[in-house]
C-alpha cells in the first residue's frame, strides 16, 4: 500500500483547513446524510445539470455523482496555487503570441521548431494576426495535483475551451442549499462572481472597431453535445445570446446573428466548439457547425474569437514540458507550480525507458482527451501492457509517460460512511484586461477505491472546492 | 432575441397544442364509437384519421383502422410526427434548447409531462383506459399553460410562445369542424338527424365547451348555434375569432415592442376584420367545408409570414 | 513584361441559393518582379468584407452575395509588370517560417513510392538548389501533362501512380516528394502568359516553391519543366490546391452547383 497525503487526516490530527467539518461530519446522521444525498440529486436532475451522452443507449441525460464532502485549501495555500497558475497563464500566451508571430523561443532554440510548427494544433492560418491585447487563450484550465503538504504539480493545460466550471458553481449552490450552516460557520471565499468576471473579460477583449458595449455570445455546437447545460448555464448566467453556427453569418467583415429584429452585430464570440469546425471555408469544408466567412472577419479585425483559433499548439502535452522553459524564456521568472517529469515518447532512449518500465508508468496520447487511450500501468494487467506497448512501438510520437502520481485523498462520502478517495484540481483562470482568479475550482474525485481516474466518463465525480477567507 | 429562439419558442406552443388536439380527437372517437352508427363502427375511427391530418402513415403500419390501433398511432406512435409522445417529446426538446428562456415553473410542467409519460408508456396497454390517456393529455397542457400564464415575463418570448398556441388552435377547431360537417355526414340528408345532433354534441365536448355553449345559447342544439359559437364567438377560447385574435394580440405587441409592424400583422388585422363583419349565415353560404378549408388556409399563410419576418432569421 | 489578366469565376445554381461566401485571394503577391499597375477584383452584387494579409503574406478578401441567386460571377481584371528574377522569391513579407511547411496533410502525403522517387532523384545531388532543380525533373519526367486524367481531388500518390495528371498534380508530387527528404515545400497559384508557340497549358496555372537554404523560396513548374519567370504572375500559396485556392466558396442552400471559368493572359504595351 502506498502512503498518499491524506488532505484532512495528518496523522491522526485533523489539519487546520478541516477543522471546521469535523463536528460536521462527525454529528450528521447517516439518515440525514442519505436524505441530502438524495435532495441533492434530485436538485441537480431539476435544474437539468447533466452530462448528456447520446448514442450509447441508457438514459440520455446523466448525472455526474456529487460529493457532499467539500474539499477545502487555506488563504495560504491558495495564494500560492493563485500565484502558479496566473504566472502558467501569462507565459502559456506569450509563447502562443510569439509562435504566431516571431517564433523568438524557437530561434533560441528553447523548444524543437518541429513541435511547435509541425503540430496538429498549430494553425497556419492565424500566422502573423495578435488577437486583441495579445491573448489567445481567454479561459485557461489548468489541471493540479497535490501528493504532498506543499507539493503541487501540473498534470495539464487546457487552453481551448476547458469545461466544467458550472458544476463549480452549481456545486457551491447546491451545497450553500443544503449546508446554511457550515457557511456560516466556515469563513468561505464565494465563487458567483465568476460569469460576470467571465463577461467582463471576453468584453474587454472586443476588437478595436468595436464601439460601444460589445455584445458577447457563447457560440454552442448545439442540443446534442454532452456539455450543452453548461453553455446553456453560461449564457444565462452572463446575460449573453447562445448562439449555433447557423444563427450567425458574415457580411461586410463583421459576424451578425440573426434575431426578430433582424440582424445584430456580434463582437466577441465565446466558442465551445473546435477549431475545424468553425468555419468550413477554412478548416473543415464539411462542418455544418460553423460560420463561412468567419476567420477572414476575425483576420480582419470584424469579430474576437475566444479562445483563439491556434491556441490548442500550447496545450499540447508534448509541448506540456516546455512551459517551465516558457516561464523563464518570456517571464524570467522561476515556475511556481511544477511539472509532472514527462518522457517524450518521440525520443528514443526516452521511449526504450518507457517501454522497460511500463507497469509503473501512466502513459497517455498527445491528443487525447477523457482519460481514454490512456495506459495506467500499476493497475493494468500483463496482456494490456503488452497490447499497449505495441502500440506505443508503431506510433511513439503519439505518446508521453509519466510517473504514476501519488494523488491526494480527501474525504469523500461511501457506502460504509467516509472514506478517502483520490481528487484532482481544475482552477479557472480568466485573461483579458487583466488576469483573474476565482478562488476555488472544479475538484473531481475518483470515486472507485485505489482509483486515479478521476473523469467523470470512467466513474469519477465532484466536489464543491472551498478556499477559507483569511 | 435570436430568430432559433423564438422559432423554439413558437413550436413548444403548437406542439403542446397540437398534443392537446390529438387528445381531444381520440376523446371525441371514444364517444362517436358508442353511438349504433348508421354506417359502421370503423368508417368513424376512419375520419378521425382524416382529421388528424396524418392518415398516410397509418395503413402502411397497422392496416384496419380499428379502435387499439388507432390509440396506438394517434397517442404512443414515434413514427406518427403528430401522436401525443411526438408533440410532448418535439415540445420537450425545444424547451430543453431555450432552457433558460423559460421559468423553472415552466421547464418543470414540459420536463414532468415528458418523465411521466416515460411512465405511461411502461405501462401495459391493458390498464390503460383511452379517457385516462386522453384526461392525462389535456391536464398537462393545462398545467403547462398555467405554469406559463403565470410565471413568464411578458417579453417577445412569451408572444411567440402565444402565437403559436393561437396558431395552432385556430388551425385545430376548423379541422375539427371540418371533420363534423365534411367527413362525419355522409350525405346531406342526415342533417338534422338524431346522428347529426349527437355528433355536434360530441364536438362540444371535445373542446370542453359543451356545458359553455349551454350557458351561452340554451335551448336546442343546431347547426347554426354550433357554427356561432365555434366561429364567431369571442368568449368561446377556442373559436376560430379567439384565436385570430390572440393571435393579433401578440403581433401587435411585438410590433409596438419593435417599432415595425410586417406582413403578419397586415394579414392578422385582416383575417380579424374579416370575421368581426362575418355572420353565421354568411359562412353556410359560402359552405362550411370551403370557409373552413379558406380559413385553414389563411393561417398557414399567417404562420409562413410570421415564419418570415421573425422566426427565419432572414428578415432585414 | 506587361501582363494583362481578365478572369472571370462563374457559379451557376439549378435553383435559387440563399447567399453565398467567399475568402478570395487573387491578388498578384508583392514582391520582387511583380509590379501591380491595376488590378480589381469584384463579385457581382456581392458585398466586400475584410482584408488582410495572411501568415504566408498573400492578400486575402472576404466576400459575401445576398440571396436568392442563381449566379455568382467573380471578375477579376488588372495589368501587372513582370521581371525575371530566375523563380527566386525575394521581398514577400511573411510570418511563417520554412519549418512550417511540412505538414503532410491528405493530398501531399508522400507515400512510398513518392519517397523513392525524391529519394532516386536526389542522390548525389550537389547542393540544395540542385536538388531542389532534381526533384522537380524527376516530377516533370514521372507524370506526364494529360488534362482530364485526374481531378481536383487527386493526391500527390494517386497522380504518381497514375503517371499522368495536370499542373496541380505535378506541383502536389513535387511537395509531396520535397518533404519526403525533409525539404520545406509549398503550392502556388498564379497565372502563366499563353505563348504562341501551341504548348497546351493552362493560363490559370499552379506550381510549387521549394525551400532552398541560403536562397529562400524558389519556384519550380514541373508542368513546363522550368522555374516562373517573366510570363508567370504569383498570387497566393498554401499547404496544397485547396489550401491555395484562389476562390474558397460555399453557397448556402441545396442546390447543385457548375462551375465556368475563363481566364485569359495577355502581353502587351501599356
Amino acid at each position: 500500500m502506498q502512503d498518499y497525503f491524506n488532505e484532512m487526516f495528518d496523522g491522526g490530527a485533523v489539519r487546520a483547513p478541516y477543522a471546521g467539518l469535523e463536528t460536521w461530519v462527525r454529528e450528521m446522521p447517516a439518515e440525514l446524510r442519505q436524505m441530502k444525498q438524495a435532495e441533492a440529486e434530485a436538485l441537480f436532475r431539476r435544474i437539468g445539470i447533466t452530462f448528456a451522452v447520446y448514442g450509447e443507449g441508457g438514459d440520455p441525460d446523466r448525472l455526474i455523482p456529487f460529493d457532499m464532502f467539500p474539499r477545502v485549501f487555506t488563504a495560504g495555500e491558495w495564494r500560492r496555487l493563485e500565484r502558479g497558475i496566473k504566472q502558467r497563464a501569462r507565459a502559456l500566451n506569450a509563447f502562443l503570441v510569439d509562435v504566431y508571430g516571431r517564433g523568438e523561443i524557437v530561434r533560441a532554440g528553447r523548444i524543437p521548431a518541429a513541435l511547435v510548427y509541425q503540430n496538429e494544433a498549430y494553425e497556419t492560418a492565424v500566422a502573423g494576426f495578435v488577437p486583441p491585447r495579445g491573448v489567445y487563450s481567454h479561459i485557461v484550465g489548468i489541471d493540479l495535483v497535490r501528493t504532498g503538504r506543499d507539493e503541487f504539480f501540473v498534470l495539464e493545460d487546457n487552453c481551448r475551451t476547458p469545461s466544467g466550471v458550472s458544476y463549480m458553481l452549481e456545486n457551491r449552490e447546491i451545497m450553500m442549499r443544503m449546508f446554511p450552516e457550515i457557511f456560516r460557520e466556515n469563513r468561505i471565499e464565494p465563487v458567483e462572481g465568476y460569469p460576470e468576471l467571465l463577461r467582463r473579460t471576453l468584453a474587454s477583449v472586443a476588437p478595436e472597431k468595436c464601439q460601444g458595449e460589445p455584445t458577447v455570445v457563447i457560440l454552442t455546437p448545439g442540443h446534442y453535445n454532452s456539455a450543452y447545460y453548461e453553455h446553456s448555464f453560461l449564457a444565462d448566467m452572463m446575460g449573453v445570446e447562445l448562439v449555433e453556427g447557423p444563427d450567425l453569418f458574415c457580411e461586410g467583415g463583421f459576424v451578425w446573428m440573426r434575431t426578430t429584429r433582424g440582424p445584430q452585430k456580434v463582437d466577441v464570440i465565446y466558442r465551445r466548439i473546435d477549431d475545424a469546425f468553425l468555419d468550413p471555408l477554412c478548416f473543415r469544408p464539411d462542418s455544418m457547425l460553423g460560420v463561412p466567412g468567419l476567420m477572414d472577419c476575425y483576420r480582419s479585425g470584424g469579430v474576437t474569437i475566444a479562445s483563439a483559433p491556434g491556441a490548442g499548439v500550447a496545450d499540447d502535452k508534448a509541448v506540456y514540458t516546455y512551459v517551465p522553459e516558457m516561464i523563464r524564456f518570456y517571464l524570467g521568472e522561476e515556475p511556481i507550480l511544477q511539472n509532472v517529469p514527462t518522457w517524450q515518447c518521440a525520443k528514443p532512449d526516452e521511449l526504450a525507458h518507457v517501454l522497460d518500465n511500463l507497469a509503473d508508468l501512466v502513459v497517455k496520447e498527445v491528443h487525447g482527451s477523457g482519460g481514454y487511450g490512456m495506459l495506467v500501468g500499476p493497475r493494468a494487467t500483463k496482456d494490456q501492457i503488452a497490447a499497449f506497448a505495441e502500440k506505443l512501438r508503431e506510433a511513439p510520437e503519439h505518446y508521453i509517460a509519466q510517473p504514476t502520481l501519488s494523488l491526494s485523498t480527501c474525504p469523500t462520502f461511501v457506502e460504509e460512511g467516509i472514506a478517502p478517495r483520490h481528487v484532482d484540481l481544475r482552477p479557472y483562470c480568466l485573461v483579458g484586461e487583466r488576469i483573474e482568479l476565482v478562488p476555488g475550482g472544479l475538484t473531481r474525485v475518483a470515486l472507485t477505491e485505489g482509483s486515479l481516474v478521476v473523469n467523470s466518463s470512467q466513474g469519477g465525480g465532484v466536489k464543491d472546492t472551498w478556499v477559507l477567507a483569511e | 432575441m435570436l430568430s432559433r429562439t423564438a422559432d423554439n419558442l413558437f413550436w413548444i406552443g403548437r406542439y403542446v397544442e397540437r398534443a392537446e388536439m390529438m387528445a381531444r380527437l381520440l376523446a371525441v372517437g371514444g364517444r362517436i364509437a358508442l353511438l349504433p352508427g348508421v354506417h359502421g363502427y370503423r368508417n368513424e375511427w376512419e375520419s378521425l384519421l382524416q382529421a388528424s391530418g396524418t392518415a398516410a402513415g397509418f395503413p402502411r403500419k397497422y392496416g384496419e383502422p380499428v379502435q387499439r390501433n388507432i390509440e396506438s398511432y394517434l397517442f404512443f406512435d414515434r413514427d406518427n410526427p403528430s401522436s401525443v409522445v411526438s408533440c410532448l417529446e418535439a415540445a420537450r426538446e425545444n424547451a430543453r434548447i431555450v432552457r433558460t428562456a423559460l421559468t423553472t415553473q415552466v421547464w418543470d410542467a414540459i420536463n414532468g409531462a415528458f418523465q411521466e409519460l416515460r411512465q405511461l408508456e411502461r405501462t401495459p396497454r391493458s390498464e390503460l383506459e383511452l379517457a385516462r390517456l386522453t384526461d392525462w393529455t389535456m391536464r398537462q397542457s393545462a398545467l403547462f399553460r398555467g405554469a406559463i400564464d403565470a410565471t413568464q415575463l411578458r417579453n417577445d418570448g412569451y408572444d411567440f410562445l402565444n402565437l403559436g398556441f393561437h396558431l395552432e388552435r385556430a388551425d385545430n377547431t376548423a379541422r375539427l369542424m371540418d371533420v363534423k360537417y365534411f367527413v362525419l355526414l355522409p350525405k346531406a340528408d342526415y342533417v338534422g338527424t338524431g346522428l347529426d345532433l349527437y355528433q355536434w354534441q360530441t364536438l362540444l365536448r371535445a373542446i370542453s365547451a359543451h356545458r359553455a355553449f349551454h350557458w351561452a345559447y340554451g335551448g336546442e342544439i343546431t347547426a347554426a348555434k354550433v357554427a356561432h359559437f365555434l366561429i364567431l364567438n369571442r368568449s368561446c377560447p377556442r373559436s376560430l375569432i379567439a384565436s385570430v385574435a390572440g393571435a393579433a394580440h401578440h403581433l401587435d405587441h411585438v410590433a409596438r415592442a419593435y417599432g415595425a409592424t410586417t406582413r403578419a400583422q397586415d394579414l392578422v388585422r385582416a383575417m380579424l376584420g374579416e370575421l368581426a363583419e362575418l355572420r353565421v349565415e354568411d359562412v353556410f353560404e359560402e359552405g362550411m367545408h370551403e370557409f373552413l378549408t379558406r380559413f385553414i388556409g389563411a393561417v398557414g399563410i399567417l404562420s409562413a409570414r410570421i415564419h418570415d419576418a421573425y422566426l427565419s432569421g432572414e428578415a432585414r | 513584361m506587361i501582363l494583362t489578366v481578365a478572369h472571370v469565376t462563374t457559379y451557376r445554381y439549378d435553383r435559387p441559393v440563399r447567399g453565398a461566401v467567399q475568402s478570395i485571394r487573387i491578388f498578384p503577391s508583392s514582391c520582387e518582379g511583380q509590379r501591380v499597375i491595376d488590378w480589381e477584383v469584384a463579385v457581382e452584387g456581392g458585398l466586400r468584407g475584410g482584408g488582410f494579409t495572411d501568415g504566408a503574406g498573400d492578400q486575402v478578401e472576404g466576400w459575401s452575395i445576398r440571396g436568392p441567386v442563381t449566379e455568382v460571377a467573380v471578375r477579376v481584371a488588372g495589368t501587372v509588370e513582370t521581371t525575371d528574377t530566375a523563380g527566386v522569391l525575394r521581398g514577400h513579407r511573411e510570418a511563417l517560417p520554412p519549418d512550417a511547411w511540412l505538414r503532410p496533410t491528405p493530398p501531399i502525403r508522400p507515400d512510398a513510392a513518392l519517397a523513392d522517387l525524391a529519394r532516386g532523384a536526389v542522390a548525389g545531388a550537389a547542393d540544395p538548389l540542385d536538388r531542389a532543380h532534381r526533384l522537380a525533373g524527376a516530377v516533370a519526367e514521372a507524370i506526364a501533362y494529360r488534362p482530364g486524367t485526374t481531378h481536383a481531388h487527386t493526391t500527390a500518390a494517386e497522380s504518381l501512380a497514375q503517371g499522368e495528371g495536370v499542373c496541380q498534380d505535378h506541383a502536389q508530387a513535387l511537395i509531396a516528394c520535397a518533404h519526403a527528404i525533409g525539404q520545406p515545400a509549398r503550392y502556388v497559384s498564379g497565372y502563366l502568359f499563353a505563348t504562341a508557340d501551341g504548348t497546351p497549358h493552362e493560363a490559370a496555372h499552379a506550381w510549387a516553391e521549394l525551400w532552398v537554404e541560403g536562397l529562400g523560396w524558389v519556384g519550380f513548374d514541373p508542368a513546363n519543366a522550368c522555374c516562373p519567370d517573366a510570363r508567370y504572375i504569383r498570387l497566393a500559396s498554401g499547404h496544397d490546391a485547396r489550401d491555395a485556392a484562389p476562390i474558397r466558396g460555399i453557397a448556402l442552400g441545396m442546390a447543385d452547383e457548375t462551375l465556368d471559368v475563363s481566364v485569359a493572359v495577355q502581353a502587351g504595351q501599356q
